[in-house]
């Protein structure tokens, strides 16, 4: 079975009702490894070796963190900075991370019409995700479209576990080889991959 | 008869104790039982040892139940008393008056006069304070609502006392007038004798005012100066001074001395000694009550009861039942669970010890006969020894076959708030810690040896308490069997590592986190199996080394970076050399290697800032390649 490694991000995750839940059923799965990197690296002081050693163990990669200006927090960016090196990730001999698959997993506050080129935010999660997502392309990884939780303000309990659930279904479809095929790769969002 | 001296006599007593108690325990007895069982054995029918004096070593023995009420009361907070006045009012008064109101009745039935009657109904409706509390606490049910109800009517008991004992003389049945009983060590003459009523309910509540107003301003300022000559039997002496004291005070204004200790207990729950003072008394009292139960043991009448065994014995049981049924009903009443009302019935339906203060009281006041008395108090000692037996029974038989378990919520309101840390030291690092800890919501609880100190920060509202944490039950007094977290942060090296050592000793599941001052006393902490470290200098001293980085010249960033790596390695380092420490030789040249080590690593960090830490900010190996491929 296929190793998925979660790096989650969120520098303040007592107040997060919706990442708190997700992360507890992440973290019941088989095979799955939950890294929560603000509980790791308190001081920002990211051990690279340590890192690169986890990624390798892996097959799927996901970023699991709630967007912060269209981004990633602060801790996934240094993150980025520091363990993709050069020669390691990316470049003519880095082929470390080469053919493993890569996911983000976000959550928005705003609801999810606000994200299209109608809406207040005037692009798509996948569109604001082009600098992960080509981060993942130069570092020779298969990029998945998003899993995205929308409305985080006035969410209900109820959907919460719904959205749980479904990312359980995405993390055992990953893990089995399904929901990679192209058509799926290329779509918007792997939301609409999973039925309720 | 007894032979030879008070060393004899203790001898006796004492090896009694040693030898029947941890038998007792062991067959699950209980501590209750294996002293009263080691009293009959070295008493007048089997062994002889003592004889009649047992009476007297009761009377003294006594006082262990004074102590323990002062004790108890030392864990009543004033505003936990208050929210249990009802209990106390409502279910003690129900339980003494429709007790006392049904045994003289059946007392009348059997065609005494009513007012030997009442005398013995007020009498036998008392349980036993002794037994009772001795026996919840060993079974850790003090806590319980059950326990806390049985808590709460004892305590109305104890009250009720006073008034009985006022009306026993008023009750004497033939013509004569009562002489006043002065001298079975109870009741010598007090001051307020011959005093119009209201002039004695105005030195009454006069005391009772004192020693609250004592226990408030007095008696902290007393006890820092005694913990400042640090002789600890010197505090311990000032801590009987003040029970002796009050129960002295007490008897001589016509209170019962329980009572008086047990208010000036709960008026010093708050200060800071109460740990200290609960540590010293602790023995003192267990020894006394351990005698007083002896006592009961040595006492037991057998030829009384060998002449009427079907009698006696019909009495015991009706007095066990009737006073079970009464109890059960009033906890049915105040809607008690099962399992507490199985406690509270079972513990207290026996006669109590105040039966032989009243009984001599009212054979004195003419107003029983000893025909009468005697076979009542052999009744009164036989369910006594039942109480254990029947709570083992309750425990083992009953409560497992019919009790329900009570959801744990319910309970938690009356259990006192543990802390889950622990700090030792209040001192510089201490009192951060604890600030700290404080402004995030948690509250510690606080251990320091310096008196001023204490003081000091006490009335900044912090509870902190006087003691020295490496005696291990001043930590189980702080709460460290419950507790989570211990911090030591005491400043002296030695006093560090006894406090690891006492705490890893008695409370394994303690984790501990240990304040050190040089490498050196770090290895000896490391050695023994705690991990958590905190070089008291370490930090401040790279945050100094990092500013003056930074005042050199170099980016604030990269100072910062650097401290982290330090630390990192520098915390490696003192690991790897307290697990070869024991081999001196190895040691030395071990640190020499790291020393050499650290420097290069340093110098490495310093010369090329993060060239091999933070290679995803160094463009080099990316023009070296950006310039192959503008070759190809």
């Amino acid at each position: 079975m296929k190793k998925v490694l979660v790096l989650f991000a969120h520098p303040a995750l007592q107040k997060s009702r919706v990442n708190s839940q997700i992360l507890e059923h992440l973290r019941g799965l088989e095979n799955v490894t939950v890294h929560d990197l603000y509980q790791e690296y308190p001081e920002f002081d990211i051990d690279v070796a340590a890192e690169q050693d986890l990624l390798a163990a892996h097959d799927i990669i996901v970023f699991h963190h709630p967007m912060f200006w269209y981004s990633t927090p602060a801790i996934l960016k240094e993150w980025q900075d520091l363990v993709l090196e050069h020669n390691w990730a990316f470049g003519k001999d880095g082929n470390a991370l080469k053919d493993k698959m890569f996911m983000p997993l976000v959550t928005t506050g705003g609801p999810a019409e606000a994200y299209c080129a109608e809406g207040h935010n005037r692009f798509t999660v996948r569109q604001l995700l082009a600098p992960v997502e080509q981060t993942a392309v130069l570092c020779k990884m298969r990029y998945l479209p998003p899993y995205a939780v929308h409305g985080t303000h006035s969410i209900t309990e109820e959907q919460i576990a719904k959205h749980a659930h479904k990312i359980k279904q995405v993390m055992q479809g990953l893990q089995q080889g399904e929901l990679t095929a192209e058509n799926i790769a290329k779509s918007e969002y792997m939301n609409s991959h999973i039925t309720d | 008869m007894a032979e030879g001296g008070f060393f004899f006599q203790a001898f006796v007593y004492l090896t009694a104790a040693v030898v029947s108690v941890p038998i007792a325990k062991r067959i699950g007895l209980g501590s209750v039982l294996g002293y009263i069982i080691a009293g009959v054995v070295i008493g007048p029918f089997v062994m002889g040892l003592i004889g009649e004096e047992g009476q007297d070593v009761m009377h003294f023995a006594e006082f262990g139940v004074v102590m323990m009420l002062f004790l108890v009361g030392l864990e009543l907070q004033p505003s936990l008393l208050w929210k249990l006045k009802g209990p106390i009012l409502g279910m003690g008064g129900m339980q003494v008056g429709v007790s006392a109101a049904l045994i003289t009745t059946i007392a009348l039935v059997f065609g005494l006069p009513w007012q030997t009657g009442l005398a013995i109904g007020l009498t036998l409706a008392l349980s036993s304070t002794a037994i009772v509390l001795q026996t919840l606490n060993e079974k850790g049910l003090m806590k319980t609502t059950g326990g806390q109800n049985s808590f709460s009517v004892l305590l109305f008991q104890d009250i009720a006392v006073i008034p009985i004992l006022a009306i026993m003389p008023l009750l004497a049945v033939s013509g004569q007038v009562a002489h006043h009983a002065g001298d079975d060590g109870h009741h010598v003459t007090t001051w307020v004798e011959g005093l119009p009523i209201f002039a004695q309910t105005g030195v009454v509540l006069g005391v009772v005012v004192a020693i609250i107003v004592a226990g408030q301003y007095l008696i902290g300022p007393a006890f820092r100066m005694i913990a400042k000559t640090r002789l600890r039997e010197l505090f311990t002496a000032a801590a009987l001074l003040l029970v002796i004291g009050i129960a002295l005070l007490m008897t001589k204004v016509g209170l019962s001395p329980a009572l008086g200790t047990f208010l000036a207990g709960v008026v010093l729950a708050q200060s800071e000694y109460r740990h200290e003072l609960e540590i010293d008394i602790e023995p003192f009292k267990g020894l006394l009550l351990g005698l007083f139960f002896i006592a009961v043991g040595a006492s037991i009448d057998f030829n009384l009861i060998a002449n009427n065994p079907g009698l006696i014995s019909q009495m015991v049981v009706a007095l066990v039942v009737l006073k079970f049924v009464v109890l059960f009903a009033i906890g049915r009443f105040f809607k008690m669970g099962l399992d507490n009302n199985l406690v509270f019935s079972f513990g207290l339906a026996q006669g109590g010890e105040f039966a032989f203060v009243l009984f001599s009281f009212a054979i004195q006041s003419n107003v029983i006969s000893t025909d009468i008395a005697n076979p009542l108090i052999a009744v009164v000692v036989l369910s006594m020894i039942f109480t254990p037996l029947l709570m083992l029974l309750n425990e083992k038989i009953i409560q497992p076959r019919f009790g329900t378990t009570e959801s744990s919520d319910r309970e938690a309101d009356a259990i006192e708030e543990k802390n889950q840390v622990i700090i030792a030291g209040f001192g510089r690092m201490g009192s951060t810690i604890g600030r700290f800890l404080q402004a995030n919501g948690q509250t510690a609880t606080y251990l320091d040896t310096n008196p001023d100190n204490v003081d000091l920060l006490r009335k900044m509202g912090l509870p902190v308490f006087y003691g020295d944490a490496s005696r291990h039950d001043l930590l189980h007094a702080a709460g460290a069997h419950e507790a989570k977290l211990l911090i030591v942060a005491v400043d002296s090296p030695e006093k560090t590592q006894a406090v690891c050592e006492a705490a890893q000793k008695h409370f394994p599941h303690l984790e501990i986190m240990a304040r050190t001052r040089s490498w050196t006393d770090s290895y000896e902490i490391l050695d023994s199996g705690i991990t958590d470290v905190y070089r008291e200098t370490l930090d401040t001293s790279l945050r100094m080394a990092a500013e003056a980085l930074e005042k050199l010249g170099h980016r604030k960033y990269q100072a910062r970076r650097a401290i982290k790596t330090f630390r990192k390695h520098d915390e490696r380092y003192l690991r790897e050399l307290a697990s070869m420490r024991h081999d001196q030789k190895q040691l030395i040249s071990g640190a020499r290697e790291r020393i050499q080590d650290l420097e290069s690593r340093m110098l490495a960090e310093i010369d090329n800032i993060g060239k091999d830490k933070d290679l995803g900010w160094d463009i080099s190996t990316l023009l070296d390649e950006f310039g192959n491929r503008r070759d190809d």
